[in-house]
């Protein structure tokens, strides 16, 4: 019994120490000299191994930000707090590390759209989109069947009743699956702060869309003429919105003679220049209708006539003299 | 040519017969959470290949020098546990250093499969079935080879039926099931093959 006791506790000691022994000698000898900048890029990043970022896992994405691959905010899930910290780390500027959501260009629902036919194949957009002939005669809308919500692994897209996919943004981590799924190409990633959407993305002549789709872009171009910042442009018959210079002002949906565009930000209702202007002409020169008038260094006015509410001058102002009410 | 027609013997069985997946029911984590697409599947195989040949190697030298030469039997589970821990560790590092082309194919892999139910199990029916050395040998690479047929085979069937109609509350994880209940059940029509 107690020969038993000591050979054992002998044999596994020794059995555990060759082994510690071992993998400490393997350790130094084949030890692999990495940059440590690798090394202190994946201290800082969330080591979920997530994959959201496109690559294998937190390692790989380190490695690819040190061989200057990757960009610095390319973390969708470590966000801005992890860009900033790599980009000290890279020595670089952080470019915008805001989180991106995916958005369906699409609006048409079933109630407000044509139907060619009745597809009665294998339920799903890639089997259909093969076919070629959708139900809705718009050859560019959503094919409904939710491949999209099948392949996000985050739960963030749901179909609703109208057979459109929803996407919750609270969920979404931008990882760029739906966008690559979507046989259509409907999903676009942009800014989370970003509140105008033109949900469209038919190419047809304004006159078809007129006819298939009640909620198409017919490529009237008011959303371009009126847009402050200049940010849509007009590309083969469909409104184009640029997130990088939108502003938010939601000018473009009150436009929208088809309710294409969807503002979800807060309009401005009232808008004008308080008692703590200094007259530094700001907002004067920013302004695109020429609504503001004054003096240099007097307090200026806006002329409520010909102010379009855009929101501009409340941005440009360096001493916070512009007041806003929202509906 | 007695010997080598029986190692071939233990082979089939090993791979087909008593494929470790299907019909000993080892190693169900990795079969059925690697196997959505043949390529990443082939790979956890091939790791899983490699890792089991490497355990039978070692711990037949444990079992037999250390264990049975000391009467101490009850220590299979322990010994075995942390020698096939530190081998991975130490093959991990070795590849890394060695070929960065194949860690980058084994790599993610290896961890994984570290303290799989079918290494731990391989290596204790080992001592059970009273496998000599060369046997051993043969016995780690069936099963590996056994465990990447089956999920490849697996992960094949699932890419085919993401396209097919299945019932709403199949999709998923049941339909998997089901589907890896009828390849077991496949698999056992092997068993008229031979007897080891």
């Amino acid at each position: 019994m107690d020969s038993i006791f000591i050979y054992a506790f002998l044999s596994m000691g020794a059995l555990a120490a060759f082994l510690a022994a071992g993998l400490g000698f393997a350790s130094r000898t084949f030890h692999v000299e990495k940059d440590p900048r690798v090394v202190e890029a994946n201290e800082i990043l969330p080591g979920a191994n997530c994959g959201a970022c496109g690559y294998a896992g937190c390692e790989n994405f380190a490695e690819a930000v040190v061989e200057g691959e990757a960009p610095v905010a390319g973390c969708p899930v470590g966000g801005e707090g992890v860009a900033d910290k790599l980009a000290d780390l890279m020595g670089a500027e952080a470019e915008s590390a805001e989180k991106q959501v995916a958005r369906l260009l699409c609006k048409g629902i079933k109630s407000k759209t044509a139907q060619n036919a009745s597809y009665q194949g294998i339920e799903s957009c890639v089997a259909a989109s093969v076919v070629g002939l959708a139900e809705k005669k718009c050859s560019y809308g959503c094919l409904g069947f939710g491949d999209c919500a099948e392949i996000c692994p985050f739960d963030a897209i749901v179909m609703n009743d109208e057979g459109l996919p929803e996407v919750d943004e609270e969920k979404c981590t931008g990882c760029n699956n739906c966008v690559e799924e979507c046989p259509h190409d409907l999903f676009l990633l942009g800014p989370i702060s970003g509140k105008n959407h033109i949900r469209c993305s038919s190419h047809d002549a304004g006159k078809v869309v007129r006819k298939i789709c009640e909620v198409g872009c017919i490529a009237c171009t008011q959303c371009a003429r009126v847009c402050p910042v200049e940010a849509i442009e007009m590309q083969e018959n469909l409104a184009v919105l640029d997130y990088e210079k939108c502003i938010n002002c939601g000018l473009c949906a009150e436009k929208c003679p088809t309710d294409t565009i969807d503002f979800e930000g807060e309009k401005i209702s009232a808008i004008e220049i308080t008692e703590d202007c200094i007259g530094c002409t700001k907002c004067a020169q920013e302004c695109p209708v020429e609504a503001i008038t004054g003096e240099a260094k007097e307090q200026h006015e806006i002329d409520q006539e010909t102010c379009i509410k855009c929101g501009i001058c409340y941005n440009v102002c360096p001493v916070d003299a512009v007041k806003k009410e929202v509906k | 040519m007695d010997s080598l027609q029986y190692l071939l013997l233990l082979f089939i069985s090993t791979v087909l017969i008593n494929n470790f997946v299907l019909i000993q029911f080892l190693g169900i984590c990795p079969f059925l959470g690697v196997s959505r697409y043949v390529e990443t599947a082939f790979s956890m195989g091939l790791a899983a290949t490699f890792v089991m040949t490497m355990t039978a190697f070692a711990t037949y030298f444990i079992n037999t020098f250390i264990l049975e030469a000391l009467n101490l039997e009850f220590l299979q589970y322990m010994s075995f546990i942390i020698v096939i821990a530190s081998l991975v560790q130490f093959v991990e590092m070795f590849i890394k250093k060695v070929s960065p082309v194949l860690y980058k194919a084994l790599g993610i892999y290896l961890p994984l499969i570290t303290t799989n139910c079918a290494i731990m199990g391989m290596a204790l029916l080992i001592p059970q079935n009273d496998y000599n050395f060369i046997e051993s040998i043969v016995f780690g690479f069936g099963a590996g080879v056994g465990f990447t047929l089956a999920i490849v085979l697996i992960a094949g069937l699932r890419q085919e039926i993401q396209f097919g109609d299945v019932p709403q509350d199949l999709k998923g994880m049941p339909i998997t099931l089901i589907l890896a209940g009828l390849m077991a059940l496949a698999f056992m029509g092997f068993a008229g093959l031979a007897v080891v």
